[in-house]
This record gives structure tokens, sequence and C-alpha cells, in this order.
């Protein structure tokens, strides 16, 4: 069984439908771009899987015993963040929210989790610096870190490198497709068409009627290319 | 000079008093940090005239323990903002601006229809401004005050991972499972009790002052949530402190006094945070 199955889905809000019938699956290890004009429904399709909002019609499917707080996410930085007082680690712990509960404080099976991930997005030097003096590209290591520790299977990333600048960019690739290598699953809304054909095994195209094809398909469809000339 | 404070310190109403202002000062403080980095800083402002309001109303109907109307009310228009926060229909500020400026005028006006009271503008000074002096507390009140200051100092500490979450990013929050709006009306609700517990000390209009100038001293100089919260805690009840004594001894009010020393300790956090940036 697929590891999200989406089928038959509309997004909107009250004002009408944004998107109709996605049919959809993602399978474990998959990596599925979504791609899309500026209120084509990315994020609104996102929220969905998030359960922050219902589809209009249609089901998302969770499977293979992968529960709702088992989704690791990163969202687009918010203004608050940029001037919050907080510590590397603090914030990477907080990644651990899910699993503590109710329990008011992290044991130490968290701390070490927190640690690891760390050390795997390269940050572990930072642990005691504050959030706010970093760049924009070890903010968003940060925050993948972070996202690690709510979920070893599913990360969910809401264009993790918009901002970024073009080394930051390229590295921050590398750090998801080499995730992906090891087998995490990853969903991804990108601006970047370009981008998402290099690294992605699906693509999920937004309009009024989304396309969801593999890679190569959307390489040799009218549409993918169409999108694929226009970018530089 | 020291002889007088010891003089003071001999009334036991006097040490009751201070402790109170300095658990009020804790707790205020606490929750000022998230207040402030959720950018709710004026949802506490305007709670504290809706407190102004619903303790007209409680004072002109003469009720012995004013506490059990202000408290619900406060609560009440807690949440209430707390929603309209997320309202598209009509914004957040415009929301609270509409009912603390409402509630400041209905309190006025029923005050000067119905009270019973000859020193009339004495009664509403005191309201806003908070006791003339820290002396004339009731024991009753420092008890109360004293019980909710522990309540808000536990939820806090039980909840700080939540809080901390929920401040930094309620997105992931949401998304990982934590129910980012039931905290999200935890803290509405605990702020709305620091409120109505902390208008004794210093009065409606000067409470925003004693959960605001904490949190913003301590981001000035500290890098951590865990050091901004201690940072901020410890200055606040430090500056309460200095206050009351200043204000005991200098026979100025209470609550202005308070207020004068933390802007200054402001001040200097602010100048000592540009000095470590260089």
């Amino acid at each position: 069984m697929a590891l999200i199955s989406v089928s038959n889905v509309s997004l909107g809000y009250d004002a009408g439908i944004i998107a109709k019938d996605i049919n959809l699956e993602i399978n474990n290890g998959d990596y599925l771009c979504i791609v899309g004009e500026n209120g084509s429904g990315k994020s609104t399709f996102i929220k969905t899987l998030l359960g922050f909002q219902r589809p209009l019609s249609g089901k998302v499917i969770f499977g293979e015993g992968l529960r709702k707080n088992e989704i690791g996410y990163l969202p687009q930085q918010t203004s608050v963040q940029k001037d919050f007082p907080a510590s590397v680690w603090e914030i990477v712990l907080s990644g651990c929210q899910a699993r503590a509960g109710l329990r008011p404080f992290y044991n130490s099976d968290e701390k070490k989790m927190a640690r690891e991930n760390m050390k795997r997005m390269n940050v572990e030097e930072f642990a005691g610096r504050c959030y706010r003096q970093l760049s924009g590209g070890q903010q968003q290591r940060v925050l993948l870190a972070r996202a690690l520790c709510a979920s070893r299977s599913l990360l969910i990333l809401d264009e993790p490198v918009s901002g970024l600048d073009p080394k930051a960019t390229a590295d921050m690739y590398e750090a998801i497709k080499k995730l992906n290598d090891e087998g995490v699953t990853i969903i991804m809304i990108s601006h970047d068409v370009n981008a998402a054909v290099r690294f992605a095994t699906h693509i999920l195209h937004m309009r009024s009627n989304p396309v969801f094809l593999t890679k190569e398909e959307y390489k040799n469809s009218d549409l993918g290319k169409c999108y694929l000339a226009v970018e530089p | 000079m020291t002889g007088s404070i010891a003089t003071y310190f001999e009334y036991p109403f006097v040490r009751y008093a201070i402790i109170v202002g300095m658990l009020i000062a804790l707790c205020s403080s606490l929750f000022g940090v998230t207040l402030v980095l959720k950018r709710f800083s004026f949802i506490g402002d305007g709670l504290s005239h809706v407190a102004f309001g619903a303790l007209a109303v409680a004072s002109v109907i003469n009720l012995t323990n004013q506490m059990i109307l202000v408290l619900p009310i406060t609560v009440g228009c807690a949440i209430l903002m707390l929603r309209a926060g997320q309202n598209t229909r009509i914004r957040g500020d415009a929301m609270v601006a509409m009912v603390s400026v409402g509630a400041l005028a209905f309190g006025y006006l029923i005050m000067n229809l119905f009270s019973t009271s000859t020193n009339l503008s004495g009664d509403v000074c005191t309201t806003l401004f908070g006791s003339t002096s820290i002396l004339t507390l009731t024991s009753e009140d420092v008890l109360l005050s004293a019980i909710l200051s522990v309540a808000v100092v536990a939820v806090f500490i039980i909840f700080y991972n939540k809080i901390f979450a929920v401040t930094f990013d309620e997105g992931f929050a949401k998304a990982t499972g934590t129910n980012a709006g039931g905290y999200n009306l935890l803290i509405a609700v605990v702020i709305s009790v620091v409120i109505v517990v902390a208008m004794n000390l210093v009065g409606s209009l000067l409470i925003s002052a004693l959960v605001v100038f904490p949190a913003l001293s301590a981001m000035r100089i500290c890098r951590s949530f865990k050091g901004v919260t201690v940072f901020s805690a410890v200055l606040s009840v430090s500056c309460a402190f200095a206050g009351m004594i200043t204000s005991i001894v200098a026979g100025t009010p209470v609550g202005a006094t308070i207020v004068m020393v933390d802007i200054a300790a402001f001040l200097v956090c602010f100048v000592t945070g540009l000095a470590a940036r260089r």
C-alpha cells in the first residue's frame, strides 16, 4: 500500500474550486515536486496533506502505519522567526515535541535524536548559537534537522530555497537529495521547475486540473516542455 | 534611609505586599516573552482596558469580591480577541481597539452614573494607575494574588516546551500534532489572569509595561529562549522590588515607580545590546 494516496481530491475555499480531481500515490522513497503558478493551490494541497484544512471533496489516506504526527514539515519562514531569540539547540529539540506528547520535558532519547539530526544536517557546531544570527542557508538546515526529529520517513517542504543565494540553494538541494537517497520520502513545493526535474522522481503540476506524472513523463509532456523551455 | 526601610519591614502587611508584588512581576514577565514574540502585545493592552470596564461594573453593583466578575469577563474577551486575530473580516488589531476603548468608555460612564462613592476621581485613578500605595492592599488581595501567581508560574513551567514550540513556529507545531489552537487559548487565558492580578499592583493602564518591558529588555541581551525567559523574570522581579522600595521611601505611586524602573532597565539593556553587537 502507498504511503499516502490521494483520490479525487478537489481543493478550494468558500469562493470556489482552485484545483480539482487530484489523484496520486506517494510511495516510500519517492521525491515529489509540486510546481505551478502562484495561487494554483500548491500550498493548499500541502495544508490538506497536513490536515490543516479539509478537501472540498475526495480523500487523503495515510498508509503503512504513517500517523499524522509523523510528518516532518518545513514551513516557509515567518517574520516572527527572523528575530526570534532561540538557540539552534532549542529549535532542533522542539522537533521532538510530538514524541514527548504530554510529558512536560524532553528525555535523553529525544536529546540524543536532536544531536544526531544536527550532525546529519551539519549544524552541530551552531548548537549554542542564536538562530537569528545564522545565514539563510544555515537557518534552513537547522529547520530541516528539526523536521527530521519529527519524522524519520516523510518530509514536507514548502519552498525550502526561497530567499537563498545560489550557493546556499545548491547546498540545500544537495542536502535534500542526500536525505532522499537515505530513504526519506520528500514532498516539496518548488518554483524552480528545472531543479524539480533534476532531483524529483515525480512531478505534480498544479493548475485547475492538476497533472501528476513521473519525471520522465513530465519532461516529454507538452506541459513540461513548455515550462522547461521558459526557464533559463 | 536603610533604617526607615527596616521599620517598614517590621509590619507583616508590608512584607506580604512586597512578596506579592514580586510574584506578580515574575508571572507577568514569563508570558511577556511569548506575547511580544507572537506579536500579541496589543492584546495585553486591550485586555487591561476590558478589566477596567469589568471592575467598574463590579464596584457599581457592590460585589464584595470583584474578582468573581472581573476574571471571567477578561478571560472571555481574551478568547474573543484571539479568535479575531485569525478572522479576516475585522482585522485583529482593529477588533482589539474596538473592544478595549469601548470597555474603557463604558466603565468610566457607569462609574459616573451609578457610583455611590464620594471620591469618584480617586476611585477611577486607582483603577487606572494602581493603588497610590502598596500598603493599601487588603490581606485577601494579597492571598488571592499569591495563589494565582503560583498557578501561573506552575502552568508556565509545565507547558514550557509546548509554549516554545507554538511561539516559534505554529505551523510546524500543528503539523506534528501539537494542539496549537489549544495552547494559544491557554496563553490567552493565563494572560488575562495575570492582568487581573496585576491590576491590584499597577492599575490597568500600566500592566502592559510590566508584561512587555522585561521581555524586550531581555531580548536585547540574550540569545536563547531559556536565557530570555530567565533573564526577563529576574529583571522583572528586581525592578518590581526596587520600584516598591523606592515608592515606600519616596512616597510615590507604586505602579508608576515600578514602570519607571523597568524603563530605566530597558535603556541599560538596549545600550548594552548595541555595544555587544559591535
